[in-house]
């Protein structure tokens, strides 16, 4: 592999290798935060955040850390990392702090945030974690941000608590669609996002792991 | 050096320097942002009570909250079994909640008066006296119940009859959004105020109701669409706290001046 450079920490897992795009990891909270805009941008800042300062710090640490108590080190760093960002939530954004409830402490087992320390902070440089880590918490910001426009706006009339279509319920014209506030309708829109990704960059497609072989003769009845 | 680091005392070493460094760090940011974090939920409860009484708006900012709450709020611990005030607690800091989950301030509730689902209801309230010229104005008191998924907390306004709403809505649920979750409508919170909680023997018998009809009746509200269960949770919740069993007696000793 040829020495990654910053532009390309930074900027390729945003479509090129997007952690939920085509890692398919972090989904879990992907489909929790996004029914309104405010928590995604909220998530995605701390996931973010945590992803770049647990790459910094086990960068920094790496040729310390004994391999036998590695991932122990990276969970306790990334531990202390997401209390840290659950507690300034409670302290300076307190209505949205109540909303993401869990997810915020669930960051901790974001497979972004262990995924990027394992495959990339324990091998490069602090600065280069650093900006992979930003770069990361960009792609996943990406796609909740994408997630979080489209189901708030079509399943409220909202964008950013701020009506844009007014509803119904509400004496106006637009019908909300109510499934785009369950968790399921993000499964379907991160779906149709792969795809869109996928024929757009065609080089992400992966080749099938086996082939299903047609019927030679008909079944048995 | 790398045949170094994997000794047993260079690991232990590392672990407990970590360990230590991330301890400071988790405890320095837990400590200092501690009293922040208890104004804020302060903070959040005296929004809600205000917001549901109808007496600021949503945006309205944390001073204003804290000014309007510390200046027209008084809040009373009433003893839900005796149905009189009590000072066995400190209404500052007393928390109800906390309090139905202790067993030695709360009682587990039979099935048959559990309407609201509850399971364990705690001996001490609290009920918020707004008053005007020494004379009560609006009293606020807080509900719970379960509607489909959750709980459903919130609150109840009622004029100075102790009879009529004058505000009403929930700070905390669960429910299906854009279902159940339409408690939070303002347009359908907005057909609360003036209804009537009690019929003529001073049985409580607000009901939820399918159709238009509710609109001109006083003891009927409109019910949800598409949530059937959210709405039979919100009426139970209404009959148990405002019933017997709930703050009922206390209202009934407050008419007649005896609490």
């Amino acid at each position: 592999m040829a020495k990654p450079t910053a532009r390309d920490v930074l900027l390729n897992p945003v479509f090129q290798n997007n952690p939920i795009g085509l890692q398919i990891l972090g989904i879990c909270s992907a489909l929790a935060v996004t029914s309104n805009l405010r928590t995604a941008l909220v998530m995605s800042l701390g996931l973010t955040l945590v992803t770049a300062f647990s790459n910094l710090s086990i960068s920094a640490i790496r040729n310390q850390i004994p391999s036998s108590i590695r991932m122990i080190v990276q969970m306790v760093i990334i531990a202390s990392l997401v209390i840290v960002v659950d507690q300034m939530l409670k302290a300076f954004a307190y209505s949205v702090s109540k909303q993401l409830s869990v997810f915020v402490g669930l960051i901790i087992t974001n497979c972004i945030v262990m995924g990027r320390a394992e495959a990339f902070a324990m091998a490069n440089p602090p600065k280069l974690s650093f900006l992979d880590g930003i770069g990361n918490g960009l792609g996943y910001s990406a796609m909740l941000v994408t997630l979080g426009v489209i189901r708030e706006l079509c399943g409220s009339g909202k964008l950013l608590g701020i009506t844009i279509l007014p509803t119904v319920n509400e004496g106006g014209w637009y019908v909300p669609n109510g499934l785009l506030l369950l968790p399921p309708s993000a499964f379907f829109l991160i779906g149709l996002i792969i795809w869109g990704l996928r024929t757009w960059k065609s080089n992400q497609k992966e080749v099938p792991v086996f082939k299903i072989t047609s019927h030679v003769r008909a079944e048995a009845y | 050096m790398s045949e170094k680091k994997e000794t047993i005392g260079r690991t232990l070493l590392v672990a407990l320097s970590v360990c230590l460094v991330c301890s400071v760090f988790v405890a320095g940011a837990a400590v200092s942002l501690k009293s922040l974090q208890q104004q804020n939920a302060l903070l959040d409860k005296q929004r809600s009570i205000l917001r549901i009484a109808g007496m600021v708006d949503d945006k309205a900012s944390g001073t204003e909250v804290r000014r309007v709450f510390n200046q027209d709020i008084k809040p009373r611990v009433v003893d839900l079994e005796t149905g009189r005030f009590t000072d066995a607690v400190d209404p500052r800091s007393y928390d109800p909640l906390k309090a139905a989950q202790d067993p030695a301030q709360s009682k587990i509730l039979p099935a048959s008066e559990d309407i609201a689902s509850i399971h364990r209801q705690e001996r001490y309230s609290i009920a918020y006296f707004v008053e005007k010229d020494g004379k009560l104005e609006t009293l606020i008191l807080p509900i719970r119940g379960y509607g489909l998924w959750s709980t459903l907390y919130g609150f109840i306004a009622l004029k100075s009859d102790l009879a009529t709403v004058s505000g009403f809505g929930f700070y905390q649920h669960a429910e299906t959004p854009g279902l159940g979750g339409e408690v939070d409508n303002p347009r359908w919170l907005s057909q609360w105020p003036g209804k009537e909680v009690y019929d003529d023997n001073g049985r409580v018998s607000l009901a939820m109701v399918k159709g238009g009809g509710a609109k001109s009746n006083p003891h009927q509200v409109d019910a949800i669409a598409g949530a059937t269960l959210t709405s039979r949770g919100v009426e139970h919740l209404v009959h148990f706290w405002l019933g017997p069993d709930g703050f009922g007696p206390f209202l009934q000793n407050l008419k007649k001046g005896d609490a």
